[in-house]
This record gives C-alpha cells, sequence and structure tokens, in this order.
C-alpha cells in the first residue's frame, strides 16, 4: 500500500499576453509563488518535472533551475501534447509514491499569443516532379485534400460524430457550451478573457471548422502554473496551517489511446478519458454523482460536450440532456469548467493540466473568492492531449 | 512512365479505382499507412484488402480558416466504408451544413491534384454524395 500524497502548495500566472516575460520568467512566477503558497523553498524539493513544448529546448527544466535555485535533484522534462502539465504533476506523484521524494515541483509553461491556427506542420514543398512522402506516399501535403489536420475541424468532427450517434447536438448546443464558459469566465480574474458573449454573438463570430467559431476554440495565450506535492508522512511534520491547506489527490492517472477500429484516421478522445476515469474513480473510491466541480479539457466547445459522457457524469449517450438540463453551469448539478474553460481562461498547453488542478484546490480551499463553489469538497481536473494522453486527477479537501 | 499517378499509395487508380488496406492476417485490423506491426494485436503479417468504394458519412466538418496553401472552405469528412473507417473530402456537394448530414450515403470518386513538370497528373480521392 503506497501512502497518500498531496498538493502543498500551487500556484498560476495571469494567463494572457506577457510581452516582457519569457518562458523562463513565466515558470520562475509560478515556481516561486508556488513556494510561497506551500511555505517551502527550492531547497527542500527532492525532484522536479517541467514541460513546454514551445521554449524550443529539450532542458526546459535545468533552465528554470538556473533561474529559481540549482540544487543538483533530479529534472524530468515531459512532453505529452496538452496533457504536458498533468505528465509533469503525474511524474513527480510518481516518484514520492515510489518513495524516492518527499516534496517535488511541478511546472508547465507555454508562451501564445499570436499563435494562430495549431496544427500539425507539414507544409512542404510543392515539388515540380510528384515524389512520393511519408507513410501514405503522398505526392502532396494531404491536410485539405484528404480532410484535415486542423485541430478545431478534428474537434469538430469529434462533437459532429457524438451528434451522429446520439442526436441532438447541433451547432446552437455546441454555442450554448461556448456561452456557458465565457460567462463562468467574468468572475475570474486570472482568465485571458472574461468577455460574457451572446449566443448569437458566439453563432456568428468567425468559422473557424463548422460548428466551431472562433469563441468556441481554446484561446492561445501565454501563462504558466506549478504544484508543490507533498507525501503523507512529510505533510505530517509540517505545521497545521500547512496541513489545513494542503489537498489530498486521492487519483492520478494518466492513460495513452488504446487501438479501435477507426482510431487512426479520426482520433479516439473518447476511449482513453472513459478508461482514466474509470480508473480514477477506483482509486479515489468516489463516483461521479460525488463531484462538486469538474474541470475539463474544453479545448474547443464540440469536445466539453463529448466528455461529459466519457468522464460519466451523464449516462451513457446523454450529454445533451445533461447539458440541456443546465447541470453544468456554476449553479447547477456538476459545474463544469467554472474558471471559464480554456475557451476563456486560455490554454496555454503545457501549463493547463496543472492549472485546471490549481482551480479545483482554490474551490477545495475556499479562497476562490466571487466564484467560489460553496462547501466544495471533491473535484476532478482532465485534460487530454491529441496523439493521444489523457490525464485525470481527483482532488478532495483536507479532513482537518 | 505513367501519366497519371495516385496521391496516395492506398488508392488504386483503375477503371475502377478504390481504395486499398493492409489488413492484419491475425485480428483483422486494417491500416492505409505503411506498417511495422499492428496496432490492434501486435502481429506483423498483413495482406492487402479492397475498400468498398460505398460507405455512410460517420462525422464531418467544414473548414472555413486553414493553414497558408490550404483552400477553403471544405468538407471534411469520416466515411464507414462497409465497417472500415476512411478519412476523405466530401466533394461535389456545396460546403454548407444545410446540404451534409451525417448518415448520408457517399460513393468515392477521384479528384486531379494537378499536374507536374513532366506533365503527370496526379489524382487525388474525395467522397460524393451517392
Ligand atoms: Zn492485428
Amino acid at each position: 500500500m503506497t501512502q497518500d500524497v498531496w498538493i502543498l502548495g500551487i500556484s498560476m500566472t495571469k494567463f494572457g499576453k506577457h510581452r516582457d516575460k519569457d518562458s523562463v520568467d513565466l515558470a520562475s512566477e509560478a515556481a516561486l509563488a508556488a513556494f510561497g503558497d506551500a511555505g517551502v523553498g527550492i531547497n527542500d524539493i527532492d525532484v522536479l518535472a517541467a514541460g513546454s513544448l514551445m521554449a524550443g529546448t529539450s532542458a526546459f527544466g535545468q533552465q528554470l533551475q538556473k533561474q529559481i535555485g540549482q540544487t543538483g535533484i533530479p529534472v524530468y522534462n515531459v512532453a505529452n501534447a496538452c496533457a504536458t502539465g498533468a505528465t509533469a504533476l503525474r511524474t513527480v506523484i510518481m516518484a514520492i509514491k515510489a518513495g524516492e521524494a518527499d516534496l517535488g515541483l511541478a511546472v508547465g509553461v507555454e508562451k501564445l499569443s499570436g499563435a494562430g491556427l495549431l496544427g500539425p506542420v507539414n507544409r512542404r514543398k510543392e515539388s515540380d516532379t510528384w515524389a512520393p512522402d511519408g507513410r501514405f506516399g503522398a505526392l502532396a501535403t494531404l491536410d485539405g485534400r484528404v480532410g484535415t489536420d486542423s485541430m478545431p475541424g478534428v474537434f469538430a468532427q469529434i462533437g459532429l460524430e457524438y451528434g451522429h450517434r446520439y442526436g441532438g447536438a447541433d451547432f446552437e448546443l455546441f454555442a450554448r457550451i461556448s456561452e456557458k464558459n465565457h460567462a463562468h469566465s467574468t468572475l475570474n480574474p486570472l482568465a485571458a478573457y472574461s468577455k460574457r458573449f451572446t449566443l448569437e454573438e458566439i453563432m456568428n463570430d468567425v468559422m473557424i471548422a463548422y460548428p466551431n467559431t472562433r469563441p468556441m476554440c481554446s484561446a492561445n495565450c501565454d501563462g504558466a502554473a506549478a504544484a508543490v506535492v507533498v507525501s503523507d508522512s512529510k505533510l505530517r511534520t509540517l505545521s497545521l496551517e500547512q496541513r489545513r491547506r494542503a489537498v489530498k489527490i486521492s487519483a492520478s492517472v494518466l492513460t495513452s489511446d488504446p487501438w479501435r477500429e477507426g482510431c487512426q484516421v479520426l482520433p479516439d478522445v473518447n476511449t482513453l478519458t472513459r478508461q482514466a476515469a474509470t480508473r480514477a474513480y477506483e482509486q479515489a473510491g468516489i463516483g461521479p454523482e460525488d463531484l462538486d466541480l469538474v474541470e475539463l479539457h474544453d479545448c474547443f466547445a464540440t469536445a466539453e460536450l463529448v466528455h461529459y459522457d466519457n468522464l460519466m457524469l451523464c449516462p451513457e449517450g446523454g450529454a445533451v440532456d445533461f447539458f440541456n438540463s443546465g447541470a453544468t453551469w456554476r449553479d447547477g448539478k456538476t459545474p463544469v469548467n467554472v474558471s471559464g474553460g480554456l475557451e476563456s481562461k486560455g490554454h496555454p498547453i503545457a501549463a493547463t493540466g496543472i492549472a485546471n488542478v490549481w482551480e479545483i484546490c482554490h474551490h477545495l480551499r475556499g479562497e476562490a473568492g466571487d466564484r467560489q463553489i460553496e462547501g466544495a469538497r471533491v473535484g476532478l481536473a482532465h485534460v487530454i492531449g491529441l496523439g493521444s494522453a489523457c490525464g485525470v486527477h481527483v482532488l478532495e479537501k483536507a479532513a482537518a | 512512365m505513367a501519366d497519371r499517378v495516385p496521391l496516395v499509395d492506398y488508392l488504386v487508380l483503375s477503371d475502377d479505382p478504390h481504395l486499398v488496406a493492409h489488413e492484419c492476417e491475425r485480428c483483422g485490423a486494417r491500416f492505409f499507412d505503411r506498417r511495422n506491426a499492428c496496432a490492434s494485436c501486435g502481429a506483423t503479417n498483413f495482406h492487402q484488402v479492397d475498400i468498398p468504394r460505398k460507405g455512410t458519412l460517420l462525422t464531418y466538418t467544414i473548414v472555413s480558416t486553414a493553414g497558408p496553401g490550404i483552400q477553403v472552405p471544405f468538407v471534411a469528412a469520416v466515411v464507414d466504408c462497409g465497417g472500415t473507417t476512411v478519412r476523405g473530402n466530401l466533394v461535389n456537394v456545396q460546403p454548407d451544413p444545410g446540404q451534409v448530414r451525417t448518415g448520408m450515403e457517399v460513393r468515392l470518386t477521384t479528384v486531379s491534384v494537378g499536374t507536374d513538370g513532366a506533365g503527370v497528373e496526379a489524382v487525388g480521392y474525395g467522397f460524393e454524395p451517392a
């Protein structure tokens, strides 16, 4: 039986444009704030896991150490698409559960302001003589000629596939999910965007990939998040105040996508999320009905709908009815993305998987101010990186 | 030298153009790309199978904003061809949500991609309403 693991301190920077700060500055800001929140310093930390997809170095964690403290501890530089932050967190949790560390730091950061449309970079030059290239023997770029590689397009298909299977998921429904998240964001001072949109404004905005218009897509922005994780035995030696604010990590799960017919044609984001959720509920010994709030990976409005089902917040096939019941608004039965979600809080990729844990912790500690979900005791944070990797963390308020 | 070449090596240009897949001899999983082993069961033996030309539209999107060099709008689609999932564009249809619906019957057709300096035409594929 391995021991419990806790979040001792956690922080996120303001998401948005940080013109005068680079990735190392933002990561340092988040890490130092997490230390302050935890009441520890770099000399207490036994292990560091760090991720940044855009920082352009394979040793980002060491760059961070050069700003906040080179103590000789092991550094794990991790990358797992949009699940990179959750992977950093999970790496530290595994080190502590393995008994190799008492205190660990996980950091994720991204500088993405103005990055535009995200998708695979495969725009090779069209040759004067056709020559097969790559795993399909392609004579030219396939994106746009044989379907789409763009993220908004891929997730649009994922949402409409759900609609095909179960019905009821039309353009307006997806737009109303986005309307909810933008409405939630008005209470979040750290969100990149905190403007409320009307349904008409969302539906009439620039179409990116039907049915996802611009406000229905995650917002590219700069930001960092960091968490200090502690073993149960170490926590017992710390102050009453530290123990009172510590948040229990009741489940920490990472999955990849198991093979299913069609999964190499259109990514299957459902199976690995459902498997991660199933395992997380088992680990935590709770069910979806026990959750007081959920932060899930709404990289697009079309994605949020399918994850209601994948995380089993509703009966299988029942995501449309579940949303229409009002359950996922902040005053509903299972508030989802009260931070504003990726569509308005923003999505600095590698920071996201820690920032959503921060949001949950903020509520469990009763420190969420105007957007506090009253009496929150249990929350779930979910991310998915296309390719695919899924991270699920279940968090519980300290008993003390 | 051929005057027409397929855009991808899983497209067979004949009088009856069609797609082919690598089928795992152990578990029957199908793949369109060059294979090392089966992602479903790990086996390494495959044989080639023809994919039915007719199918059902499983899902789609209408891409209106894309990277440089990609012509928009276009309808990106995923089609169920007799149990095998295939990716392609929906063609010969207006890129308008009123004209496209999941569940509609479609069939494979070929699409010219362009001609190179030597006069060779590259031919791709799409699906059109059946
Ligand atoms: Zn197989």
